[in-house]
């Protein structure tokens, strides 16, 4: 498989980290050819003057959207943590974030 | 059965019939009931079907009117739910491995309105996982099949609402649109899609593609009927903080004021791609609204050409931070590890399907430092450019038309293994998601191998009243074309 200047499979795999998202050799590999083919098709927009356009985020500009602040009721505590994969103690559980060596 | 081929068929007519007495819910909600026992296991319109629920508040609406009390404006009208929008206590999947047997702990505002009024969900509809295809083959549930020819695709993301109306499993139902999920399923089934205002119908509950994009809207078979849906779905919602806090009118006082010296754009230099049958039917729309009263005038929109790109580096770049959220913690899916990085890539590995990955890994590229403002930056400005050249066009005539879809329904695994492919479907519906602006697409006479085709008619900012003018009038001519035929 041709490798472009424009994306490399190191690319994909720092990208892929950046993702939190395993893949496997195949995928990388796959998906370096698929974003290169993107990225080429995106060229489109070299063409034009962008100088002095300004970026557009949203497309009905709203400022500073804030509800009174009343307590209002919340979502039900025990509901929440029922769709939980693990839940303990009214909290939910997550394997170590710290203190493993990696 | 023949009580039941007999119930009325449109919202409008169910409600007016169950709210006056003459019609039961029950009836009716037996009607469609049989034609998804019927049919479904060959169209797999639904991630889920809810006929014991479903019957159980059909009765409640017939109870209701026995008792005098108003069962609201779609009593006892059939609704099917894209399961993308959360239904407290009832599974909701986006069709993705990674949420499968999640059950939300609330009701998106939709669903909440929906109820009020008097409608009746009967199930969740499949769609491409978390909205991102155009066929419904990205489901990991597997295809929706078009109900008009089952060896063809419904149209995505939400195939499964267009293939519920257009088989009749329900009289209307709910899906959302980030480039085109609605209207362009609605052209390949035969029915009526659209796509508001961005901010016109509340998203909370929908579960988030591209939030700057993403936009709620109704499947019906008429005009008539997607005008009363959103008299009802639509409004403020303090709930979604892009809401946006402005009276809307009755769309269905809107419906019978004609295109009478309204001025319909032909845009010069709309894209190339569209297949001649559906080209072909494009200028018999403006020829029928010509004859209708209204002026055709020429329109120029040159960066038209390049909202495929900006629409693929934007959508995917909103879609990859919305989508962080499955990480195994919450909610869904974990795949276990020693330590939670290692949790989350295994999870996400796990359940997402290839084309949502596709969609991650391209927007975090845009997103990521050294190419966010070659690639994000600048489809952001690009965006800027379709939407004050629209802006201008609206400003010559109210409204334009296009084409929904380049093609009309099209074989499954035809598009083969090229996602830029499969991204050409949304040329043409891109760009009012880019815009915010309203979009909707009409049924008007059939393509290749006698399949529909639906035009789109495009309107400005909250110019929905128009825009349904022109839908109106391009469903009378349809049907006068059709009974002339």
């Amino acid at each position: 498989m041709a490798v472009s200047d424009r994306i490399t499979t190191a690319d994909v795999v720092k990208v892929a980290t950046l993702a939190r998202l395993d893949l496997t050799p195949d995928e990388t590999e796959r998906l370096t050819a698929e974003l290169d083919g993107m990225l080429e098709h995106f060229a489109d927009m070299d063409a034009l003057d962008l100088t002095h356009v300004q970026p557009m985020t949203q497309p009905y500009p709203l400022r500073n959207v804030f509800r009174a602040d009343v307590v209002q009721p919340g979502l039900d505590r025990d509901e929440v943590l029922a769709a939980a994969p693990v839940a303990e103690d009214g909290r939910f559980r997550v394997p170590p974030i710290i203190g493993l060596d990696s | 059965m023949s009580d039941l081929a007999a119930t009325p068929v449109t919202a409008a007519a169910i409600a007016a019939g169950v709210r006056d007495g003459s019609v039961k819910a029950v009836d009716v909600m037996e009607a469609h009931l049989a034609r998804i026992a019927q049919r479904e296991d060959e169209i797999h319109a639904f991630n889920l079907v809810l006929a014991d629920e479903a019957r159980a508040a059909a009765a409640a609406i017939d109870a209701a009117v026995a008792a005098g009390r108003d069962p609201g404006p779609l009593a006892g009208v059939p609704v099917a739910l894209k399961d993308n929008m959360c239904t407290r206590g009832v599974p909701t999947t986006c069709s993705s491995k990674i949420l499968a047997g999640w059950k939300p702990p609330y009701d998106a505002t939709v669903v909440t309105k929906l109820a009020a009024a008097g409608a009746i969900a009967v199930g969740k509809t499949n769609l491409d996982e978390f909205a991102m295809g155009s066929s419904t083959e990205n489901s990991a549930f597997g295809p929706t099949r078009n109900p008009l020819d089952i060896s063809r695709v419904p149209g995505g993301s939400s195939g499964g609402s267009a293939a519920a109306v257009a088989a009749g499993f329900s009289a209307v139902s709910i899906g959302s649109d980030t480039g085109g999920s609605i209207r362009q399923p609605a052209a390949l089934c035969g029915v009526v899609g659209v796509k508001p205002t961005y901010g016109y119908v509340s998203r909370y509950g929908l579960i988030a593609f591209a939030s700057s994009l993403d936009q709620i809207g109704p499947f019906t078979t008429t005009v008539h009927d997607a005008a009363l849906m959103l008299d009802v779905i639509g409004g403020h919602d303090p709930m979604d903080s892009t809401s946006i806090p402005a009276a809307q009118p009755s769309l269905v006082a809107s419906l019978d004021r004609g295109v009478e010296g309204l001025r319909v754009g032909r845009i010069t230099d709309l894209p190339d791609g569209a297949d001649p049958d559906v080209l072909e039917r494009l200028e018999a729309a403006f020829d029928a609204l010509r004859e209708a009263g209204a002026t055709i005038v020429d329109v120029q929109v040159p960066a038209f050409a390049n909202a495929l790109t900006a629409y693929y580096l934007i959508a995917p770049a909103e879609a990859s931070s919305n989508l962080a959220r499955f990480d195994g913690v919450r909610f869904g899916l974990r795949v276990d590890a020693p330590d939670t990085n290692a949790m989350y890539s295994a999870t996400r590995a796990a359940g997402f399907g290839p084309e949502v990955k596709r969609r991650i890994m391209l927007g975090t590229y845009a997103l990521s430092a050294g190419y966010y403002d070659a690639y994000y930056g600048r489809a952001l400005k690009v965006r800027r450019l379709i939407h004050d050249e629209f802006a201008r066009a609206y400003q010559r005539a109210e409204v334009l038309l296009t084409p929904t879809s380049p093609t009309v329904a099209f074989p499954f695994g035809s598009k083969g293994d090229n996602p830029l492919a499969m991204y050409l479907c949304d040329l043409y519906t891109i760009p009012s998601n880019l815009a915010g602006h309203p979009g909707m697409s009409v049924p008007f006479g059939t393509g290749a191998d006698g399949l529909p085709v639906g035009i789109q008619v495009l309107a400005g900012t909250l110019d929905e009243p128009t825009m349904f003018r022109v839908g109106a009038a391009l469903e009378r001519a349809a049907a006068h074309e059709g009974s002339a035929r």
